[in-house]
């Protein structure tokens, strides 16, 4: 098991690279804005339970009510963004790093 | 048969099972990386079903159920928190850690910082929270000891507990990391089969129609509709103001908790690359996912078929829904010899769920007690890794020591919410420092300490003056009152004061490292010079 040690100044290189800067740049656009999409969604929901009782207690279905369907959406946008997070990394982001890496280490040698 | 026989011999079974496991995973343990991370050769799928397994506790299964099955709606938000958590992780932590660290938390946190005094708060902070959350599980070990041998007796429960920190220190001890994923990955696929079973016959029974289970529960409950509707256990209209802000402090801690749990973190280490530790995540969070929804089935079902008195008569805080759901489903479709038979495997899963998860809290906990605090502090990163290893193996056994002795004095709080209070610490004094540490160029030293012992001291201090600890009649000291916090988490102030100490103190000095955190940022998303898998 071995690991590279580089010299400091090579990331800075490296990080100062157009392409690296793209692959961040596709990472952090992508995981920012979702990150605070899904937690005002989440809170959204925590807070209705908090303080808008009757809003959640509406019957819609038999016995089902908002607050059940609204729980149920959670997971649902849970699992939606899981798998759309995985479609972006292996589309836009695994390409990119992959290359990098290669050619990291292969000036490494 | 008795349940309590057949039950001892399922669980039995299984510990025979993963002892044998535990040793021959033994045998293959060779160097730190395979005690520590089990070689970094688990594939995805497997490490999927292992964080399943270290995630899906006594918490979820016994404790979300009972507040099911006791408070309705109130106990779906803890399922939902929980899951929604598995995005920040996922998004932002899960593979810039695996790339960028090596065996445990505070390898990333001290990456670009003086490593001594990071190395030392993490260390701390991840004992504490680890402690916090071993104790939840020691409480459901004692609570199900009761309905299953029918020992109630508190000599009993003591002994119950005691032998099961003797069996996770044997796991941990002798198996490492690669033997506990597997005890993981075993329990996984059992409580993912248990769970299932029991929600299908619960279905079943109401011909498929949710909506008239549910009413059922409402009905059986005593509270009618509102046993729907959030509001029965948090925020109540009698706990006024603070009972609102509790329920979103609550919510908070719960959300940004997971990223924050050091078992959970060193997950990421086990798998080859971080594209297996993002492809483990997403196994998780399926897994993960199902399993909530099968519990809140299992909460409505045991309101429905048990009732809230004999729940409450059996564990005042519910923790015992679920087996009781079982023994009622059973002898309602296959008569008395089912029930007792389904009670047995639903007492015998929920037993290796805690054993499991017990076993993984001891490893993050003794891994960094002795990769941190003695390898890089006390020895100041001189030290052989067969020392570090040696140590790691002694402090499971006093961590497990302790986590015996505190089990046994906390038996009355319901599981669910002894690990929303480790979740909020773990929010309050872990998840400031990783998201710092990964994303903001200027974080430093005094940053990373800051923001650890602020976020865990005050949510250490809040929880003392809380009314979980003293002047209510449910609080651990019953006969003092020196409680001044009105609320029982402190998620809703100690989640921010930890971010905020890390940026007032980062403001304040004067030192950052600008080419290690440039090093960091290329290492971490390219995933070159990531630790590699070991080959053997």
């Amino acid at each position: 098991m071995t690991t590279q040690h580089h010299d400091s100044s090579v990331y800075e290189q490296i990080r100062a690279t157009d392409r690296f800067q793209e692959l961040r740049r596709r990472y952090r656009s992508w995981a920012f804005p979702m990150t605070v999409a899904f937690l005002v969604w989440y809170l959204l929901y925590v807070v209705l339970s908090a303080f808008a009782r009757d809003f959640m207690a509406i019957k819609v279905l038999g016995n089902i009510n908002v607050a059940l369907i609204f729980g149920l959406l959670q997971f649902v946008s849970t699992f939606y963004i899981s798998w759309a997070y995985s479609r972006h990394s292996a589309a836009k982001l695994d390409p990119l790093a992959d290359e990098l890496r290669g050619e990291i280490e292969k000036a490494d040698k | 048969m008795s349940h309590t026989t057949l039950a001892t011999v399922l669980f039995l079974l299984f510990v025979v099972g993963t002892l044998g496991i535990t040793f021959w995973a033994s045998r293959q343990n060779k160097t730190a990386a395979d005690y520590y991370a089990g070689g970094r050769s688990f594939s995805a799928a497997q490490n999927g079903l292992a964080i399943g397994g270290d995630y899906m506790s006594a918490a979820s299964f016994l404790g979300i159920a009972g507040l099911i099955a006791l408070y309705g709606y109130d106990g779906f938000l803890y399922s939902i928190g929980f899951l929604v958590a598995w995005l920040v992780a996922l998004l932002l932590v899960a593979e810039l850690m695996r790339n960028s660290g090596k065996y445990t938390m505070a390898d990333v946190l001290a990456f670009r910082m003086s490593p001594r005094p990071v190395r030392t708060a993490a260390g701390v902070s991840t004992i504490v929270v680890s402690i916090f959350y071993l104790l939840a599980q020691m409480v459901g070990a004692g609570a199900l000891v009761g309905l299953l041998l029918g020992i109630t007796s508190d000599s009993g429960k003591a002994l119950t507990i005691v032998g099961v920190g003797i069996l996770m220190i044997v796991y941990v001890v002798v198996g490492g990391m690669k033997g506990t994923t597997w005890v993981q990955i075993v329990k996984a696929v059992l409580l993912m089969g248990g769970a299932t079973l029991v929600t299908l016959l619960v279905l079943g029974k109401f011909g498929f129609n949710l909506s008239g289970l549910i009413g059922e529960a409402a009905a059986q409950s005593g509270k009618g509709t509102a046993f729907t509707e959030p509001g029965l256990r948090y925020g109540t209209e009698a706990q006024g103001i603070w009972g609102k802000f509790d329920l979103i402090s609550l919510g908070l801690a719960l959300v940004l908790g997971t990223a924050g749990l050091p078992h959970i973190l060193i997950r990421f280490y086990t798998v080859p690359t971080a594209k297996d530790a993002r492809k483990s995540v997403l196994w998780g969070i399926g897994i993960i996912g199902t399993f909530y929804l099968l519990t809140l089935v299992l909460g409505f079902g045991a309101a429905a078929m048990v009732g809230s008195e004999a729940i409450r008569a059996e564990n005042a805080a519910g923790n015992t829904a679920a087996p009781q759901l079982a023994l009622a489903i059973g002898e309602a479709i296959f008569g008395e010899v089912g029930g007792t038979i389904l009670l047995a495997v639903i007492a015998a899963v929920a037993f290796a769920t805690i054993l499991a998860v017990v076993a993984g809290l001891t490893l993050a906990s003794s891994s960094s007690f002795a990769h941190d605090l003695y390898a890089h502090v006390f020895k100041r990163g001189e030290v052989t890794e067969k020392q570090e290893i040696l140590v790691a193996r002694i402090s499971a056994f006093v961590i497990g020591a302790v986590s015996i002795g505190l089990g046994i004095l906390a038996q009355a709080q319901n599981v669910a919410f002894l690990v929303a209070l480790a979740f909020a610490i773990a929010a309050s004094g872990n998840l400031p420092a990783i998201l710092y540490s990964l994303f903001w160029k200027r974080f430093n030293t005094a940053g990373a300490v800051a923001s650890i012992y602020g976020g865990l001291g005050s949510a250490l201090i809040l929880v003392i003056f809380s009314p979980v600890v003293s002047g209510r009649p449910t609080s651990l000291i019953k006969d003092m009152d020196f409680h001044w916090f009105p609320m029982e988490n402190p998620g809703l102030f100690s989640i921010p004061i930890g971010f905020l100490c890390g940026y007032i103190a980062t403001r304040m000095s004067k030192e950052y490292n600008e080419s290690k955190y440039a090093e960091m940022e290329v290492r971490s998303l390219t995933g070159v010079g990531a630790e590699k898998a070991s080959t053997h």
